[in-house]
This record gives C-alpha cells, sequence and structure tokens, in this order.
C-alpha cells in the first residue's frame, strides 16, 4: 500500500530554529493546520499561509499538516514540508524561495581557503549565522554528519539555505555524499549558487570525472556560465597514493584536503596530537597538490575546546606546506587564520630580502646579498610569495616600497 | 469598570489609579521631585522584648500569629535564596490554613520555585504580587487571572516605595543563613549561605513587625551582622531555609554558543576602541553568559595594557573575582553573588564589600552609585526604534521578566546592550516596545552579532569609533535585516483591562501591561 503519512524535520528539547512536520494526505476535507509553536502569536498566520501556499503549488488539496516548531525561518518550515511532500507523491516540482541577491557571488581560483566551516546539512539552527564568524568557506555538509535516514531532507534544506542564508561573502561549499546519491545531490546545489562541491573519500580520479561531467550537464541544462569548483578529499591509504591523479583529474580542482580520521582509521592506527602517524600522507598529498599547482588543505582539528593545541596544529601544517584547515566550531576561524598568515617577523625579514633584491636589480648587479649573507633566487622567490600574501590580507601596502622612509629605500 | 487613564510623558496609556490607591503618570526622566517625609515604622519600647535577648520563638506559624497577622496584610521576603528558596512559599501555606485572605505579596525577585503560590492567588490566599513575576507566574499575571493588579519595580524602586511609603510593609519574613537568637543576621555560614542580605535592609528597617528566619542559629553576637538585631522582633529556627544548590549555582559560565561570544568579542571591542574602557573605569555586567564572556574579554584587555578597574559593582561571579585576585579591579561592591567562588571571595577578600541596594540604586536619595559606573552592559527582550527598552514581557505580550536593578543601571555613563538580533526568530528591535521599561534617552549603544546601532544623543561616542572599521548600523537598518531574515512580526492582541503596572525609578507609572486576547 502507498504510504499517506509522511515526516520531515526534528523536533524535541534541544532543537532550536527547526521544526518537525507530519503530513497526512486526505481525500476529502480540504486543508487542516494543527500548528504548536513558541513564536505562534508572531508568525502563526503566516507560518499557515506558506503552508497553504506551498501544498497548492504541489497541488494538494486535502490534507492534515501537524507542525511542531521551534522558530524555524521559513525556508526550513518550506524545506520540511517539501521533504514530507516527496515522501508521499512523485513528483519533479520543486518550491524555490528566492535567491538572495547578496548570495548571488562566485569565487576565483585562488582565493585564499585558510578556513572552512563543516556545518550538518540537516541542522538549519547552525547555519542561519554561519557566515558572520569570517571564515573563508562555508561547507554544508551532506555526508557524514547527516545521518541515514535524514539524506533526502537535508538535501532539500541545503538547497533553500544555498538560495536564502546570507553567508556574507563566504565562499559557499557543499561536501556531497559517496556514489550515486553523491551525484544526485549535485542537482539539489549546482543551480542554486554553489561555487565549490567538496567530493569525500576520493580514491581514484575515475568519480572526479563522474562528479564532473554531472555537473557539466547541470550546468548545460540551467544555463550556469560561472565556475563550480571542486574539492577532494583524501581519506584512505590507496587515495593517498593516487593523490597526484586525483588532484590532476580535472581543470575545476583548486584544492586538494585530507580527512585524516578516516585515514587513520584506514590504516588502523590512533590519530594523535603529534601526528606522526599521518606525516607520510600529509607530505605527499602537500607534493601531489603542489605539482598540480593547487591549494593543498589540513584535515579539521576536533578538539573544540583546546584553542592552543588547535594553534600549535595549524603551525605544524603551515611547516608541511599547507595553506587551509577544515574547523568544526566558529571559534577555531581566527586560530585558524591567523595560523596561516604570514606574522610580523617573516613579513620584515621577507621585505628586506626583496628590498635587497629590487635594489641589486637597479644596481645592475647580478648577486643579492643581505648582511654578509648571499641570497639565492628561490629565497627571493619565498619571500616575494610571503610579500604578496600579506599584501592581500592586508597586512601590508600594496605600495610598501613606496611608502618605506627614504633612508631605508 | 473601566479605569480613567492618562498618556504619560513617554506617550503610555496609563490608569491614575492602581489597586484603589493614586499613582502618578510618568513625567520624564529626573522631573518628579516628590516633597513631604519618608515613611516611618512604628517606634518599638524595648519592654516589650525579652531583656536577655531571646527572641525566638517555636516555629513559623507562632511568629506569624504574634505579628498579628491578618487579612489584606503586606507580606515582604528577599530572593537572595533564589531558586532555593523554602521560605516564601511556607509564609502563604501557613497563612492559607490560617484562612487569611487578600495578602500582598511585596519579594524582591521571585524565581520558579515560587510558581506553587498560584494555588494561593487562586484560593484568594494572595490578592496580588507587588515584584517579579517569571515564568508560570507571568502567564498567570498576562492571562488576567491574578485578582489584583501586579505593580513591577526595580530593586531601587522596591526600595523608593518603602521608603516613600508608597508600600507599606506589614510583616517582613527575611530567611538568613545565619543569624543569633536576637536577630542579628547575614548570609554567609551555615548549610545555606547565599553571600550577601542587601535586599533585606529597606524591610527590616520600614517593616511593622520582621521575622528572622534561619536553620544556622550562633551564639551571640552573630557578626559581621548584615541584619542588625534591634530591628528584629522574632528568630524562628527550622531545619532547612533553602535547597544549597538552587541557593548559589556551583558555578557560573560564559557562553559557548559561537554567536553570542562574537557578540561579546563585539562589544570589547568598542569598549577598548571607544575609549570608554580605560585605567580606573567602574564596570558592572551581569551574569548572564554573554556578560560573563564580556567580562573574560575585559580582563584580557586590562591585563594587555596594564590598566585597573577602581571597583566593579557586582552580582558577583568567579570571573569578577578572577579580576580582583589577578589585581585589575580594585574592589567589588557586591548586592548578591552568584557562583560559590563569589561565597568564598566576600568571606575571605576584604577588598570583596557587600554593598546594599539602598546606597546603589534609591532614586530617591542623595545619589546612586549607578551614576557613577562607566560601564554597564544590560540586557533587554525587545528595544525599539527610539532605543526604548522593555525587560519584562516578550514580543508576544507575556510577562516574563522582573525588572530587577535594570532600570536603576540605566543612569550609568555608557549603558551598552549587547543583544542578538533575533532570538530564535523573533526580532529584538521593533518599532515600538511591547512594554516600555527605560526611555531611550538613557540607552546608548545596541551590539549586535550584525551590527552596532549608537544612539544619536550620543555624538561624542559616535565619534569616538569613527573610521575604526566597527559594523556601525542605525537600528533601522539592524531592523530591516532581522525582519529580512525572520519576516515581519504580527502583534500581539490585548484586551483593555490592565494586568500590571510598571513603575520608573520615582515611583511613577512608565507603563502598564494589558491582558492577552487568548483565542
Amino acid at each position: 500500500m502507498k504510504k499517506s503519512i509522511a515526516i520531515a524535520g526534528n523536533s524535541g528539547p534541544k532543537v532550536r530554529s527547526d521544526c518537525e512536520i507530519v503530513l497526512e494526505i486526505k481525500s476529502d476535507s480540504g486543508l487542516t493546520i494543527d500548528l504548536t509553536s513558541k513564536v505562534r502569536v508572531l508568525y502563526g498566520e503566516s507560518i499557515k499561509s506558506l503552508v497553504s501556499e506551498l501544498l497548492t503549488f504541489f497541488g494538494i488539496k486535502n490534507a492534515v499538516v501537524k507542525i511542531d516548531d521551534s522558530g524555524a525561518l521559513p525556508f526550513v518550515i518550506a524545506a520540511r514540508l517539501e521533504s514530507a511532500v516527496k515522501q508521499l507523491i512523485s513528483t519533479d516540482l520543486e518550491y524555490l524561495p528566492e535567491l538572495l541577491k547578496e548570495n548571488s557571488y562566485y569565487t576565483t581560483r585562488d582565493r585564499f581557503r585558510f578556513s572552512r566551516l563543516y556545518l550538518p546539512g540537516n541542522t538549519p539552527g547552525l547555519m542561519i549565522n554561519a557566515g558572520l564568524h569570517s571564515a573563508d568557506g562555508i561547507i554544508l555538509d551532506l555526508e557524514d554528519s547527516v545521518a541515514p535516514e535524514k539524506k533526502d531532507e537535508a538535501r532539500i534544506l541545503v538547497r533553500n539555505a544555498l538560495r536564502q542564508i546570507n553567508f556574507y561573502g563566504a565562499e559557499k561549499m557543499v561536501r556531497i555524499n559517496q556514489g550515486r546519491r553523491g551525484l544526485d545531490d549535485l542537482h539539489f546545489v549546482i543551480p542554486h549558487n554553489v561555487n565549490l562541491i567538496l567530493v569525500p573519500k576520493c580514491e581514484s580520479a575515475d568519480f572526479i570525472l563522474q562528479v564532473d561531467k554531472e555537473i557539466s550537464e547541470i550546468k548545460k541544462k540551467f544555463n550556469l556560465k560561472e565556475h563550480v569548483f571542486l574539492m577532494p578529499i583524501i581519506e584512505s591509504a590507496l587515495g593517498v597514493e593516487h593523490s597526484f591523479e586525483i588532484a590532476c583529474a580535472s581543470e575545476n580542482i583548486v584544492a586538494l584536503a585530507i580527512g585524516l580520521e578516516d585515514y587513520t582509521a584506514d590504516l588502523g592506527v590512533t590519530r594523535t596530537v603529534e601526528g606522526n602517524e599521518s606525516f607520510y600522507a600529509r607530505t605527499r598529498l602537500v607534493v601531489a597538490a603542489r605539482a598540480a599547482n593547487i591549494q593543498p588543505i589540513d584535515s579539521v582539528f576536533s578538539d573544540v575546546a583546546d584553542m592552543e593545541a588547535l594553534k600549535q596544529n595549524v603551525l605544524i601544517s603551515k611547516s608541511l606546506g599547507f595553506e587551509g584547515m577544515g574547523c568544526i566550531h566558529p571559534r577555531q576561524i581566527p586560530v585558524i587564520r591567523q595560523g596561516f598568515s604570514p606574522d610580523q617577523t617573516e613579513i620584515e625579514k621577507s621585505k628586506k630580502i626583496v628590498l635587497a633584491f629590487e635594489t641589486a636589480k637597479l644596481k645592475g648587479l647580478g648577486v643579492v646579498a643581505l648582511g654578509s649573507k648571499m641570497i639565492d633566487p628561490p629565497v627571493v622567490a619565498r619571500a616575494q610569495k610571503i610579500i604578496d600574501l600579506a599584501v592581500r590580507l592586508g597586512l601590508l601596502s600594496v605600495n610598501w616600497i613606496d611608502e618605506l622612509p627614504h633612508d631605508e629605500n | 469598570m473601566p479605569v480613567k487613564t492618562v498618556i504619560n510623558a513617554a506617550g503610555r496609556s496609563v490608569p491614575l489609579e492602581i489597586n484603589g490607591k493614586p499613582v502618578i503618570p510618568f513625567k520624564g526622566v529626573g522631573m518628579h521631585k516628590p516633597d513631604g517625609r519618608k515613611y516611618s515604622p512604628p517606634i518599638p519600647t524595648c519592654s516589650d522584648y525579652p531583656d536577655d535577648g531571646n527572641k525566638v520563638v517555636g516555629s513559623l506559624e507562632e511568629a506569624l500569629r504574634k505579628c498579628g497577622l491578618c487579612d489584606g496584610m503586606t507580606i515582604s521576603t528577599h530572593h537572595h535564596l533564589r531558586d532555593g528558596d523554602l521560605i516564601s512559599n511556607k509564609v502563604f501555606e501557613l497563612a492559607s490554613t490560617m484562612g487569611i485572605k487578600d495578602m500582598v505579596w511585596f519579594p524582591s525577585a521571585s524565581f520558579p520555585c515560587n510558581d506553587p503560590l498560584i494555588k494561593y492567588l487562586d484560593d484568594g490566599t494572595i490578592n496580588r504580587i507587588e515584584g517579579s513575576m517569571n515564568g508560570p507566574l507571568g502567564r498567570y499575571v498576562s492571562e488576567g487571572r491574578m485578582k489584583g493588579t501586579a505593580v513591577l519595580r526595580s530593586h531601587g524602586g522596591r526600595v523608593q516605595a518603602i521608603q516613600d511609603g508608597e508600600v507599606r510593609i506589614d510583616i517582613a519574613v527575611l530567611a538568613a543563613p545565619t543569624s543569633d537568637a536576637f536577630g542579628n543576621a547575614r548570609g554567609t555560614g551555615g548549610s545555606s549561605a547565599c553571600g550577601v542580605l542587601g535586599y533585606a535592609k529597606a524591610d527590616y528597617m520600614y517593616a511593622g513587625k520582621v521575622i528572622v528566619v534561619t536553620d544556622n542559629l550562633v551564639d551571640l553576637p552573630c557578626f559581621p551582622m548584615e541584619i542588625e538585631g534591634n530591628y528584629v522582633d522574632y528568630v524562628v529556627v527550622v531545619d532547612k531555609i533553602g535547597i544549597p544548590e538552587k541557593i548559589v549555582s556551583g558555578t557560573t559560565q560564559i557562553t559557548r554558543s559561537p554567536d553570542r561570544l562574537l557578540i561579546a568579542e563585539l562589544t570589547a571591542s568598542f569598549l577598548e576602541i571607544s575609549g570608554i574602557l580605560k585605567d580606573g573605569v567602574a564596570i558592572q555586567a551581569g551574569a548572564g553568559g554573554t556578560s560573563l564572556a564580556i567580562a573574560v574579554f575585559v580582563h584580557q584587555i586590562l591585563k594587555n595594557k596594564g590598566w585597573k578597574s577602581k571597583f566593579g559593582f557586582g552580582g558577583s561571579t568567579k570571573y569578577m573575582v578572577r579580576m580582583l585576585e589577578e589585581g585589575q579591579m580594585g574592589f567589588i561592591l557586591d548586592a548578591q553573588v552568584f557562583d560559590l567562588d563569589s561565597v568564598k571571595s566576600i568571606e575571605n577578600n576584604p577588598n570583596h564589600v557587600p554593598y546594599s541596594v539602598f546606597n546603589a540604586y534609591n532614586y530617591h536619595s542623595k545619589g546612586n552609585l549607578t551614576s557613577m559606573m562607566d560601564i554597564m552592559i544590560l540586557g533587554a527582550t525587545e528595544v525599539d526604534l527610539n532605543f526604548n527598552g522593555n525587560v519584562v514581557t516578550h514580543s508576544d505580550g507575556y510577562l516574563l521578566h522582573g525588572i530587577g536593578g535594570w532600570q536603576n543601571c540605566l543612569h550609568a555613563r555608557n549603558v551598552i546592550l549587547p543583544i542578538p538580533l533575533f532570538r530564535d526568530r523573533i526580532p529584538v528591535i521593533v518599532d515600538e516596545v511591547t512594554t516600555l521599561c527605560g526611555p531611550g534617552e538613557l540607552i546608548d549603544v545596541i551590539i549586535t552579532e550584525r551590527g552596532i546601532a549608537i544612539n544619536p544623543l550620543r555624538q561624542d561616542l559616535i565619534d569616538s569609533v569613527k573610521g575604526s572599521g566597527l559594523p556601525l548600523r542605525t537600528l533601522k537598518e539592524l531592523k530591516d535585516e532581522a525582519e529580512k531574515i525572520c519576516g515581519v512580526p504580527q502583534k500581539p492582541q490585548f484586551e483593555e483591562d490592565i494586568v500590571a503596572a510598571i513603575k520608573w525609578v520615582d515611583g511613577t507609572v512608565i507603563d502598564v501591561v494589558r491582558k492577552i486576547k487568548t483565542v
């Protein structure tokens, strides 16, 4: 027998900014809405009119809708109800909330990806203010943070979130699932202003190619011109072995990330704070990414309470060559950003080297010397990289040489 | 019966009479200056009291009888035992069995533990509450179920009302963690220690009769004495005056919400950049999670700069105690303590001093501590486009909080409200506050996670942060952003009936709460 009652969303004493909807489609008697909400006095009427508009959109005239609301925003209520509807009827229709103008931005290949904040894809309460914390990227996760039975409704919620939440300029990323489900996930996010897709548990170029193909078909269908970048995540020994091949699989790949929880599990070892067990994998991944001219990105640090350990972790990560790290709590963002940014000593030293190089060039000297030390070209190149980074981060003026006091210049 | 109302100086429609007694509508900040003399309680005589100083009687019931408990009396209690108080409810339970009717409960605040009093409001033992009403009690009042009209006052307004004779306390029943048989009492010691008894001072000085209830009777003299025994009529010894773990929280914690931490961080930056935070600053912040986080950030700034706050005004928490102990704060002046670290500190640290609300908050006195504070961190349930604040009702119209010291604290030099732009889906910035508790002219800065709004009256503050990169916005811009996210809320519907009056610090009526229209 065909299912006639559907449940979507979440409720309970700890749930906020979400709702649980029980939908029963009837054969007659019109629409009954039973609303329990802590914002009933303020939004009761608007919730009811949203429900009735959405059901009309899907051609449902007779139904009983029970809503247990804990202050869900309209796009959340709409997502929950659409999920319930789609459990009961088969339809290609999508009830799309307005696409925020403020969110219609695209990103570039070489932008900073120091910090990217993971948000569970079925927990709207964590998404609403996520953009305020100045992460370089926001990841709406459809994979490991979503329970298997909630995967379908998370897609619709993430789709609506991409259209409705102002992420204040953060790169909008979605981590899709593995395999067929992952390819299907793309249909819920590509047409809705996503900037980058994280592809989990990559072990070969093959799946990347499938993802790339699916994306270009969707883009063609919706006539989308802007880039959707890819960031494969390497999370196994096989993935590490194939990391260069993966890094080169598509020109849309801008970064390669490592996931150490799964990697250490694959090796059967314990993940430690020092990280000796993953040293090879991390170094190998950095080299592969560099060789493919993309950004190497480190794994998340899971102790959200220990900011000092995080700081140490970031310094190690930076010293290995990584250019960014995942975050699972907004408080980790400033620590990570600061860690990957060049510090004042590095900037000052680099300024001296670059200045010595420029002076030598002006004087037509072939050899660059700083004090009694000869400076090799790679040293200059590294210093120039740090200067460029400092300028892009706003730590140094673009005209810093001209702005130097005269005797230094 | 329709009540006669007038429009007060804040533009609110308020009655001229509450509970059968004439009241004065709000005239504007600092405009109401009463003449006359303070109220005085009856003159007692030593010969009516035992020469050996032993005022202990057998039970609370006996003490109440000896005080002449009868219909219509006003009973006061203090809230230092917070949610662990076992005494307030006991008074009305006894009064109910004695068949007493139409009493007025005049607490310095109420807590969820007082919800059982609804039973005595229902059976007519209590006519009304004049004090704070939270949770179910607030709901009860909002739904128009209380016989009399509630009167909400600030901590200072309560002292003012007692001193000016607006409220005449017949019997003050004062729970004391430690007392001697003469009635000298304090807030420390014993198993129900609450730290200080600052809110009980006006009660014992002005009440007709005073009963001290303790579970820790010590030999005379109980020292240091916060309640002086020569104001006390009877002492009652019981097994337990309170539930210790509910009197003070074992530990207060800063917020873990990243959004609240963001607000706290922004607030600390604002304080630093504007120059309000400086060496020698006087600070008050509450015990809410965001305020505690602000205290931690402020502490760090003081430390980094080598500055010291000359004093902080409590309610104290371990975060303030840490500033005192690490040398970034000269004194803590305290009217109440919130956690065990603070109880310990006030017992042991001579620079952590009990300080009564009398000195801090009473507007009808010769100066208040609050106007000398440089930084005042407060909250609000709503703020409107004119910077007016509401702390007693929520946007849905229900009475849910007391005023506490909020109105009194508005007199500080810089009043800063760090608040989220919306709570769940409920916008905090509105066109007009549901209930007016504090006039906008006294509220200087609103700090939300999406920007900072400075009152246009404070051009000096606006200038001080110009070009700093702080996200400055107008309240209108913030309100529009919240409504874009949450939707434009409907307004709650009210009946004509007035269920509660909101007093300003000078005893005038600044606003009223009307009965909720239930569908």
